[in-house]
């Protein structure tokens, strides 16, 4: 075994082997290096959270011509310490007819989904949760039990209201999980790997926001949709149905929740920044490998910020243009860009422009297979969006049609009378 | 060993659920506790609750609930296809379109007897 160097800035990348090496049980060793990770790794969200919930509030206030909190520290940035204290000091109520044990452990699992997320972001090249090989299959996974919370609070509040916002909610975040695993489907096959250390090697020559633009789009809705951000806000449409499948919860129960959605809409953005925009990829990683976390932290600070800017700049849409935009216009896309994708692939392998071996890192020779791949996407686009033009366009002059027709009738209607 | 690789997941998901567990138990501790029977009432914006809130609902969920049961498995079939795809060349290109073709098939005839509309 190699003498490994164990001073303070290398015992970080591998803590483990140098425990071991220092005369500890091997297994030891390796469960105190999991547990401080894992520790690591649950504080980061956490950390962020105090900070998201500031940032959140500054940019709508900013969108809307307003301040935001200013009072509590420096710009207002310690604002969510006091909201924290003041959830904490509230009363704690159960509603009557509920089903406790389901009811309060609602909450654990909001919160509990989001932060096991975060155990297969890769941070920089060396520190990553657990580096599973089926990495990208995990995510859907773990994301998908954000669903089983929303029925779990819904069904066990005993609320019209509740079981109501929980219906329309799950039919939202399940709709939008297909396209979301097609799109998805698209970086997995340009790397050959679920990997979430793979896909992000994978992009080292070029990002695949480059290679696949139009999966990179519907990933973003569809994580938009599923993190319920605006215009896909309908879990919390408060005119309709008051506060959708929580309103029964009070205090911290409730700051779970709430703590579980900024939380996941801050991890998609993660995501996208891991699966698109080349996680943590930048120059000077190779020596200094926790540059890494700063390039992913930029990268995701800049999705987050778009997805905010565009939450409180759009219109909520109604629940039927919500469910027909996702299984007629993106599910069909998707197939569509799926198939597009394998066909410019095998292109790709027929021509021999594909990258091998050490050329793979490289951006000249990532070249031509990502003028391939970004003119089929953007052949995609095109079509499509003409054809929804064209329809667009007919589905006006029926209604026009419709419109004068009854018209002329309730012209003839009146002057018989 | 495979499972080892979990272990980092496992000991996470433990650590989450303190957490929240932790959290949940200090606020119960912290805050008021003085239950009556109007405030444990189910919130219908101050009417007067009528009957269960577990009762028939509309057909259109089961609909959705079904639709995402079928796309969902179809769509977890592709990921190992894709991870493999390049090396399976032509050969998997013709046997994924086989099954994208049938899929397609079974879409379009969703949309055709209307199961898409939200009425």
């Amino acid at each position: 075994m190699p003498e490994l160097e164990c001073a303070f800035p290398q015992v970080v990348n591998n803590l483990a082997p140098c425990l071991a090496q220092g005369g500890m049980n091997a297994d030891l060793a390796n469960f105190i290096s999991i547990l401080l990770g894992v520790v690591l790794i649950a504080a980061l969200p956490l950390a962020t959270l105090l900070i998201l919930l500031v940032v959140e509030r500054k940019v709508a206030a900013r969108v809307q011509d307003r301040i935001g909190p200013n009072r509590v520290g420096p710009y207002g940035l310690l604002q969510s310490i006091p909201d924290a204290l003041k959830m904490m000091t509230k009363e704690d109520i159960t509603p009557a007819g509920a089903d406790v044990f389901i009811y309060n452990l609602a909450p654990i699992i909001a919160f509990a989904s989001v932060v096991l997320l975060w155990a297969v972001i890769p941070f920089t090249p060396l520190h990553i949760g657990a580096d599973l090989s089926i990495g990208a299959l995990y995510l859907i996974a773990v994301a998908s039990i954000g669903t089983v919370k929303i029925m779990v609070a819904g069904w066990s509040s005993n609320n019209k209201y509740a079981l109501l916002g929980a219906f329309r909610t799950i039919a939202q975040l399940l709709s939008y999980e297909v396209p979301l695993v097609l799109a998805l489907l698209i970086p997995v096959m340009i790397a050959g790997t679920m990997s979430m250390q793979g896909l992000v090697e994978a992009q080292r020559g070029m990002w695949f926001f480059f290679m696949a633009p139009v999966a990179a789009i519907m990933f973003f809705i569809a994580n938009q949709a599923e993190t319920g951000r605006a215009p896909f806000d309908l879990l919390e449409a408060e005119s309709e149905i008051i506060a959708g499948y929580n309103i029964e919860y009070s205090g911290f129960k409730w700051g779970m929740f709430m703590a579980g959605e900024f939380m996941h809409a801050f991890t998609a953005s993660v995501i996208f920044a891991v699966i698109f925009l080349g996680g943590w990829i930048g120059p000077g990683t190779d020596q200094l490998p926790i540059l890494g976390f700063v390039y992913l932290g930029a990268k995701t600070v800049v999705v987050y910020i778009f997805g905010l800017v565009l939450r409180s700049t759009v219109p909520r849409v109604r629940i039927d243009q919500l469910m027909s935009f996702n299984w007629k216009f993106l599910v069909p896309l998707a197939i569509i860009n799926v198939l597009v994708t394998a066909l410019l692939l095998q292109v790709v392998n027929w021509l021999g422009i594909a990258p091998q071996g050490d050329a793979a890192s490289d951006l000249i020779a990532n070249l031509p297979q990502t003028v391939v791949l970004l003119l089929g996407n953007l052949g995609v686009m095109g079509t499509v969006s003409t054809l929804v033009r064209n329809m667009g366009r007919q589905q006006r002059l029926a209604d026009e049609a419709v419109e004068a027709d009854t018209e002329v009738e309730e012209l003839a209607h009146a002057a018989a009378h | 060993m495979a499972l080892q690789e979990f272990a980092p997941a496992a000991a996470l998901l433990g650590l989450s659920v303190l957490v929240a567990l932790l959290v949940v138990m200090l606020s119960r501790l912290l805050g008021p506790h003085r239950p009556t029977s109007r405030k444990q009432a189910p919130y219908e914006s101050g009417m007067k609750p009528i009957g269960q809130a577990v009762r028939r609902m509309p057909v259109k969920f089961y609909l959705v609930a079904v639709l995402f049961i079928i796309f969902d498995i179809e769509v977890i079939f592709f990921l190992p296809w894709a991870v493999v795809f390049r090396d399976l060349g032509v050969y998997g290109l013709i046997i994924m379109g086989v099954f994208l073709f049938i899929l397609t098939v079974g879409f379009i005839y969703e949309w055709k007897k209307g199961a898409l509309e939200w009425e």
